[in-house]
């Protein structure tokens, strides 16, 4: 934190301050337009798609009776590992001081809502009967992991928005009564209600960062258990490749691996976008380079647990699913993942260079597309291989092909959270300004002093 | 078993007597011939608005009925490998039973060859109505379950079509109705009879389910009895009697499995399956043609 300012440069300060970050609200051109026209319309092939399914039934996807679980449920997973990244960031990090992440932690929680939001939304589009989706409240059965996961995805997604909302509400209070003409009434409409009157006093930010505190350490528990559940869907069942103690920690760590990518990914486009080098600067991406390599190398360790230990004993089914994985028809997807999301980013990271905001970017974008088809690979080889053999069925029963309705359900899940993400940076400031305010050095009275 | 051996003549007749007691409530629309086949072998045509269910209950009763299972039993199975010659008569009669797709197994007749030099051998494969079911106990909404008597049913009035209990399954037994079912035009309007899990629905999902329609009827398994080379055994194992369902020999369950050294399939997951295997010793019908290559 920088020393007290006077109270002349405050104002000037915060003034930037406001202009630069409320750029992404007022800013529309072409390029927003465009931008939400394409993330419409390919929502609404992908629901249109949903709707075929659910008319033809969930035989115009490539699952059958052995491969029961495709992409839906790959994707699934993806999204909830995603979402993780909301706790490790404006929690974890926020709870242990650590104040370059302190600029990162609301687009880290844009992330987490959007990816946990469509995770909830993934899994009922998978479902055979989503129609009779309420029984799983009418009729739930504890001792099943999907009730449990169906308990931990809301909480997350509820602890996140508040943990989203509540830091905002003293932004919003500075936007009502600092915000510039160029902002659109019906924004500025909604700042004044859901600033809940907002005045600034000690005892307000004495509530606001107690209930922050009190969100914080309650998220950590529930973070840590949404993706933990989520491997207990593979790692409770008896299949070979799925049947293993270490899913929870793995998952875990993938999850850090792929909301880590994403956030550098989003942070460069509000960087570029709404020309904010200052706040997302060399030493946000340099901090998130370090984080990114040390994330990779634990999951690296997970993975060499999963896989090298097995491979040394090779157990019947054990060694038919993973010569699949080395050697077989998913060889390829396998040592892609691998070596592009993993080894690769890991050593070029290493590099002061490789941190740099494009390079760094760049190393996110293919960790990132690396990790979903990481999440492929553990759902769907697994399910070619059952114990028994595959017989008296037709021959696309033995291997699954996604179809094109799953890749068009599986796009609007993507469209889907990068509009929530894009509303969001529209509706409210992707950085928290009273807290990167106070870490200016700049007072409390000054935020509360209306515009002159 | 008394009540069971005393029908079991009649269970032998035809597997196509089910036909009637699947058929209930169809709605009264007259004109529609249908062809049934009676007990006698005789082809028959009725009027459809005649059809009356025999003794079928609402839907509520027949679905808690179906959960509570038939008392005092303890249903096993007992399949002598060494009789099986792939006749596949019991696939074709459980698929007609169940209103299932060709490509849908209750019971599934496996190639099977243990390791690289031994032999091969025909295994048919029902579920295996474990008593400490994987399936059940991953379902998220009760939709599976087990019963007192020992059968593992479904509900597809209630599944949500998660497939989780497919995942779960190490034996493959469950399928999964991934477009609208064989005969769903045919059997629209009819109540659902969980015992039987028919009228089949779509994004639901079916499995074997030892015929507990027939077992309350005191009739054998539609695959037992329609088997032609004496492979099943099948009975109570609180009475320790098992009947052949082609010889119609009744003998006892734990003499049967202790003298031909049976074993249960996978043991070693821990699910304690109720379908007991006979090994393919001395085999009746020696392997015929290639092995299928695709093992696991």
């Amino acid at each position: 934190m920088e020393k007290t300012k006077s109270p002349e440069e405050s104002r000037k300060l915060l003034d930037k301050i406001t202009f630069d970050l409320t750029r992404s609200i007022v800013k529309r051109d072409e390029l927003t337009h465009f931008w939400y026209f394409l993330l419409i319309m390919f929502a609404v092939v992908g629901l249109w798609g949903w709707f075929i399914q659910i008319r033809d039934g969930l035989g115009v996807t490539g699952m059958r009776d052995y491969v029961s679980w495709g992409m839906y449920i790959g994707n699934f997973v993806f999204f909830v590992a995603v979402s993780l990244i909301g706790f490790l960031i404006s929690s974890a990090l926020h709870l242990l001081k650590i104040h370059w992440a302190k600029p990162i932690s609301r687009v880290a929680e844009q992330v987490a809502i959007a990816a946990v939001a469509l995770a909830g939304i993934i899994i009922v589009m998978d479902m055979g009967r989503p129609d009779r989706f309420l029984n799983v409240f009418l009729h739930g059965r504890f001792a099943s992991p999907i009730i449990w996961d169906v308990t931990v995805v809301t909480t997350y997604l509820t602890i996140s928005v508040l943990l989203f909302y509540i830091p905002l509400i003293p932004d919003l209070a500075l936007l009502r009564d600092r915000g510039g003409s160029d902002i659109p009434t019906w924004k500025m409409n909604i700042y004044k209600i859901l600033a809940l009157g907002w005045k600034g006093n000690d005892e307000q930010y004495r509530l606001v960062s107690h209930a922050m505190r009190i969100l914080m350490i309650l998220i950590i528990p529930v973070g840590l258990s949404i993706h933990t559940v989520t491997s207990w869907l593979f790692a409770a069942t008896l299949r070979s490749g799925w049947d293993t103690t270490i899913f929870g920690p793995y998952f875990v760590a993938g999850a850090f691996v792929a909301g880590s990518a994403a956030v550098v990914i989003l942070m460069y486009a509000y960087r570029k976008r709404y020309g904010l080098s200052e706040y997302f600067a060399e030493k946000q991406f340099d901090y998130m380079g370090k984080l990114l390599v040390f994330v990779c190398l634990v999951y690296l360790y997970f993975n060499v647990n999963e896989f090298l230990v097995p491979a040394y004993k090779m157990k019947t089914a054990e060694a038919i699913h993973l010569r699949n994985l080395f050697t077989g028809s998913y060889s390829t997807m396998f040592w892609l993942t691998q070596i592009f999301g993993l080894i690769l980013p890991i050593i070029l990271m290493v590099c002061r260079f490789f941190r740099k905001p494009l390079p760094l970017t760049i190393i996110s974008v293919f960790v990132l597309v690396a990790s979903w088809f990481k999440r492929y690979v553990i759902v769907v080889p697994t399910l070619e291989h059952p114990f028994l053999p595959v017989q008296n069925v037709p021959e696309h029963f033995k291997h699954y092909q996604p179809t094109s309705i799953e890749i068009m359900i599986t796009v609007f899940s993507f469209m889907a959270a990068l509009l929530i993400i894009t509303v969001l940076a529209k509706m409210f400031p992707v950085i928290t300004i009273w807290e990167y305010a106070e870490e200016k050095g700049i007072e409390k009275e000054i935020l509360a002093e209306p515009k002159n | 078993m008394k009540k069971l051996g005393a029908s079991i003549g009649a269970a032998g007749l035809v597997g196509g007597s089910s036909f009637l007691s699947s058929c209930n409530q169809v709605e009264t629309v007259s004109g529609d011939k249908i062809k049934l086949l009676t007990s006698s072998g005789e082809l028959v045509e009725v009027d459809k608005s005649q059809l009356k269910p025999a003794d079928m209950p609402d839907l509520s009763e027949n679905q808690k009925r179906g959960r509570e299972g038939l008392p005092g039993r303890k249903w096993v199975m007992v399949i002598d490998l060494s009789k099986c010659r792939n006749a596949r008569e019991c696939m074709k009669a459980c698929q007609n039973h169940h209103q299932l797709r060709p490509e849908q197994h209750h019971i599934n007749v496996l190639q099977m060859q243990d390791a690289d030099h031994t032999a091969p051998y025909y295994m048919p494969k029902p579920c295996q109505h474990c008593d400490n079911p994987p399936c059940t106990k991953v379902c998220p909404v009760n939709a599976t379950f087990k019963r007192e008597d020992g059968i593992v049913l479904i509900d597809n009035e209630r599944c949500i079509g998660c497939r989780f209990c497919i995942a779960a399954c190490p034996y493959s037994a469950r399928v999964f109705n991934w477009f609208e079912p064989r005969d769903a035009e045919k059997y629209k309007g009819v109540t659902y009879n969980i015992e039987a899990n028919v009228p089949q629905k779509k994004g639901t999902i079916s499995k074997c389910l030892f015929s507990a329609d027939r077992l309350r009827d005191g009739k054998l398994p539609t695959c037992v009895s329609s088997c032609p080379n004496g492979v099943y055994w099948f009975g109570d194992q609180n009475e320790d009697a098992v009947t052949n369902g082609t010889t119609k020999e009744t003998t006892s369950f734990s003499k049967l499995i202790k003298d031909n050294a049976a074993y249960t399939l996978m043991e070693e997951l821990g699910t304690k399956p109720r379908v007991y295997y006979l090994p393919p010793k001395d085999r009746a019908f020696p392997f015929q043609g290639e092995i299928d290559e695709h093992h696991s």
